[in-house]
């Protein structure tokens, strides 16, 4: 009886982790065909440079999701950490003039920012027991008006000869591959390994799957969890390095539901919303998927590009219908 | 209780209410049932037993309706039927009684029973008369929870009443109940097993299952016995001795249950003193010797498992643990475990392993330092994990249909030696083992008491906690018997017997005459 089971689960989940895969060649398919330039070098570097600031978030988001856990506050965020960013960077100048070592400053400002933020929100979860939904939340409310405040209602810009410095972070690369594409690819394959092959991965996998059966087999639930909050939190600060030197700016209106795309991409990947099994390459396909439809629309007017997310919408859903499938069929 | 055997026959001159006739049943490519007859008859008892994975579950769940069979048929009132789901055959009377509670935690105990099925006044739902029902209901049972209880707040034996109470409340016509007592207390099974006469008399087709045989030789009128898949015995239950129930099902002669208990080869390795878990343990001091199996008894809630626990740093306590000589932290889990201290837990289900995991992630999860490599040493060895599955598998004869099966596939007994191997992995030196043989085939077990008499051979130290007397008997020359969240009296040698442990669990002996 079990081996029968058993069989049947795997046809299962390999059907299912093909499925983003085939829906994202479907797109690559569909996208080339409705116009010539999809395929083009720059089209697909552009589409792949826009990716890497959601990809990397979803990367650590799938690590916090795997744990049982939610982070809805990465989009603002984001935003806070690039204001507080543009503040360091800008605040230095005086002292130690326009060059590299300041912008190296403000990325140790926006790891420690974004490490701050984390561990932050996974204290609060963990040590003082507030739900994630909750805690996240109002943290997401929290960062989105501190950056409002801190650019006073406008927009924080960055030195303008400073960025003439810090641009090629986002525009150049080695071999024509951008550096957010470079560092993107990186965080994914570190991730997917980290989830995979270390314990860290395995103890976040044990605890959102069953928090009493890893808390017995002597697993630190307390702090891996707080890890993977702390994680997503730095990997938010290295998506804000990528991201700040691409405008040199921050607003009220800087990462506005990037949460969204992030927690939709980690479902659309095969990564289960109530934890217990994470795909780190699952996140990254569900990334490429929801940026294609927005470039399919944007290159092929057929649909309006206003309706981008209600597209994405619909997929999202569809993704956790399919996983109850899974459930179902297990 | 006596009249269990002489009780008033309504149905053995009626025909069968439901039986199934030559059912088989395959998973994929392995077949687990093969041409089984089993019928149940109206004011009668029968009892199918066998070890775990002899397709027990698959009977039952072939006559109320959860599987159908993939050849023979099942037959109602003599008819042959095909119930298309578990709700079609309630309809038609026939209630299977999960093993696995079946409630919704979240739910109060009166909503449980009236779960798909209510009492309305007007346009309203009458609660004060589901709740009275549901009071009748439990009161029969003799169990007094109140029906505005939260399930999830319920102690587990109270859990499987609310089980019982909420079939009763659907009237069944044919009742199957899989292993009801597994979680019961003797005298919870006392109350049970007089329920149960009860329904006989008046007419409800009882099947009944359960690894204590005992309690079949007790209650059943007839005993169809499975192994592997086929009937091989079916008889009267009068003159079925329990020894002679045991052997069909193992198909050999079972001689030495136990093995011969052996007694400490050193000194002291554990010491406890005044230890105490706020409400739960007080002033708990007791002593384990290097080589010595030494065992807890004593009523359901009497604090062993929550001692356990709080030696094991998995609750917080005061108090002293000593280990090996050296002072043990308290409320942490991993200083334990690198002290040589695990507790096996008595919650397979929800507290030992990942059901929806593979095996192998339940095996190393545990002792997963040990396997690491890669430059940084923080890679996982998949290739040594798979070596360590491998031999767990043998030494511990886990009975695996597949190697990447998930944990929640592998039968109650095999979920156990499991547990048993991913414990060991840690090489620990004091092993605490809650409820070893909880809900196992006899089979099963004796490979199990016969592993822990080797753990004592080979000088490590285990603390056995059991409900079932004879277990922790058989198993151990000391005994500590814990009541009300106290340890109440030490029995050791000629002294460790059924009826003094019991006068002490019950409060009934000075604590000076014990010791």
């Amino acid at each position: 009886m079990t081996t029968g089971t058993a069989d049947a689960r795997r046809r299962t989940i390999n059907f299912h982790a093909l499925g983003p895969v085939l829906a994202l060649l479907a797109l690559v398919g569909l996208g080339a065909f409705l116009n010539d330039n999809f395929l083009s070098a720059g089209n697909v570097t552009n589409v792949l440079a826009r990716s890497a600031f959601i990809g990397i978030i979803a990367v650590g988001m799938t690590f916090v999701i795997t744990a049982g856990g939610i982070d809805l506050s990465v989009g603002s965020m984001a935003a806070f950490v690039a204001g507080v960013m543009i503040l360091v960077m800008n605040s230095l100048i005086p002292s130690m003039g326009i060059g590299v070592p300041v912008i190296l400053c403000g990325m140790v400002a926006a790891i420690v920012a974004g490490f701050a933020a984390g561990w932050l929100n996974g204290v609060l979860i963990t040590t003082v027991r507030i739900e994630a939904f909750i805690v996240t939340l109002g943290s997401m409310g929290i960062y989105r008006s501190l950056v409002t405040w801190m650019a006073d209602g406008g927009t924080l810009s960055l030195d303008f000869d400073l960025r003439g410095i810090y641009r090629p972070v986002y525009y150049d690369g080695i071999l024509g591959i951008s550096w957010p594409i470079i560092v993107f690819a990186l965080v994914a394959i570190v991730g997917e390994i980290t989830m995979r092959h270390t314990p860290f991965g395995r103890h976040c996998a044990a605890i959102g799957a069953n928090e009493q059966v890893a808390r017995y087999s002597a697993v630190n639930v307390a702090r891996t969890r707080i890890a993977t909050y702390v994680l997503l939190g730095m990997l938010v600060g290295l998506a804000t390095i990528m991201y700040v030197p691409r405008l040199g700016s921050a607003s009220a209106s800087t990462g506005v539901l990037w949460e969204l795309e992030a927690i939709a991409a980690v479902i659309i990947g095969g990564t289960v919303l109530k934890g217990g099994f994470g795909r780190v390459w699952g996140a990254v396909i569900g990334v490429l998927i929801l940026s294609l439809i927005d470039n399919i629309l944007n290159l092929a007017s057929i649909v309006s590009p206003y309706l981008n997310g209600a597209i994405q919408g619909v997929i999202v859903i569809l993704a956790v219908v399919l996983q109850r499938d899974k459930k179902n069929a297990d | 209780m006596t009249a269990s055997a002489s009780g008033p026959k309504l149905g053995p001159e009626l025909g069968p209410v439901l039986a199934i006739e030559k059912a088989s049943r395959s998973f994929g490519p392995v077949q687990v049932l093969f041409d089984v007859d089993f019928d149940l008859r109206a004011g009668e008892v029968h009892a199918l037993i066998g070890e775990n994975g002899a397709g027990k579950s698959t009977t039952m769940k072939i006559l109320a309706g959860y599987l159908a069979p993939s050849g023979g048929q099942v037959l109602l009132d003599g008819a042959p039927v095909r119930f298309a789901n578990s709700a079609a055959a309630e309809a038609a009377g026939v209630i299977l009684i999960h093993q696995e509670f079946n409630l919704a935690q979240q739910l109060s105990v009166e909503e449980n029973i009236f779960l798909g099925r209510k009492i309305r006044r007007g346009p309203f739902l009458d609660r004060k008369a589901m709740q009275a029902e549901s009071r009748a209901l439990l009161a029969r049972l003799d169990c007094h929870v109140d029906p505005k209880a939260l399930v999830r707040n319920l102690s587990v034996p109270n859990r499987q009443m609310v089980e019982i109470a909420k079939a009763l409340g659907r009237n069944a016509r044919v009742l199957i109940m899989d292993e009801p007592t597994a979680v019961l207390t003797t005298r919870e099974t006392d109350v049970l097993l007089g329920l149960i006469d009860r329904l006989r008399t008046q007419g409800t087709a009882i099947l009944y299952t359960s690894h204590k045989l005992d309690e079949v030789a007790r209650i059943a009128d007839r005993v169809t016995v499975l192994r592997d898949g086929h009937r091989v015995m079916e008889q009267t239950a009068k003159g079925f001795s329990e020894d002679a129930m045991a052997e069909a099902m193992v198909g050999r002669e079972l001689s030495g249950l136990f093995p011969t208990p052996i007694a400490a080869c050193g000194g002291p390795v554990l010491v406890v003193e005044g230890l105490s878990v706020p409400g739960l343990v007080e002033n708990a001091s007791f002593t384990l010797n290097r080589g010595e199996v030494l065992g807890f008894a004593g009523l359901v809630g009497a604090g062993r498992t929550e001692l356990m626990e709080a030696v094991a740093g998995l609750r917080p306590r005061t108090g002293h643990v000593t280990v090996k000589g050296a002072a043990l932290m308290p409320g942490s889990v991993r200083a334990a475990r690198a002290a040589g201290v695990v507790y096996l837990t008595e919650d397979r289900k929800e507290k030992g392993l990942l059901l929806g995991k593979p095996l192998v992630q339940n095996l190393t999860l545990l002792a997963l330092d040990q396997f690491l490599t890669g430059p940084a040493g923080v890679i996982i060895d998949s290739a040594a994990e798979e070596a360590a599955l491998t031999r767990a598998i043998t030494d511990f004869d886990i009975r695996v249909g597949d190697r990447t099966m998930a944990a929640g596939a592998l039968s109650g007994g095999n979920q156990q030696k499991l547990l048993l191997a991913k414990t060991m992995l840690a090489t620990p030196d004091i092993i605490i083992i809650d409820e070893p043989t909880r809900g196992i085939d006899i089979g099963t077990k004796q490979q199990i008491y016969a592993f822990i008499a080797r753990l004592a051979q080979s000088g490590k130290s285990v603390i056995v906690v059991s409900s079932e007397l004879p277990e922790v008997i058989g198993l151990c020359t000391r005994l500590m018997v814990m009541a009300r969240g106290r340890i109440v009296g030490e029995l050791s040698d000629g002294a460790v017997t059924e009826a003094a442990v019991v006068r002490l669990a019950m409060g009934m002996t000075e604590k000076a005459d014990a010791i």
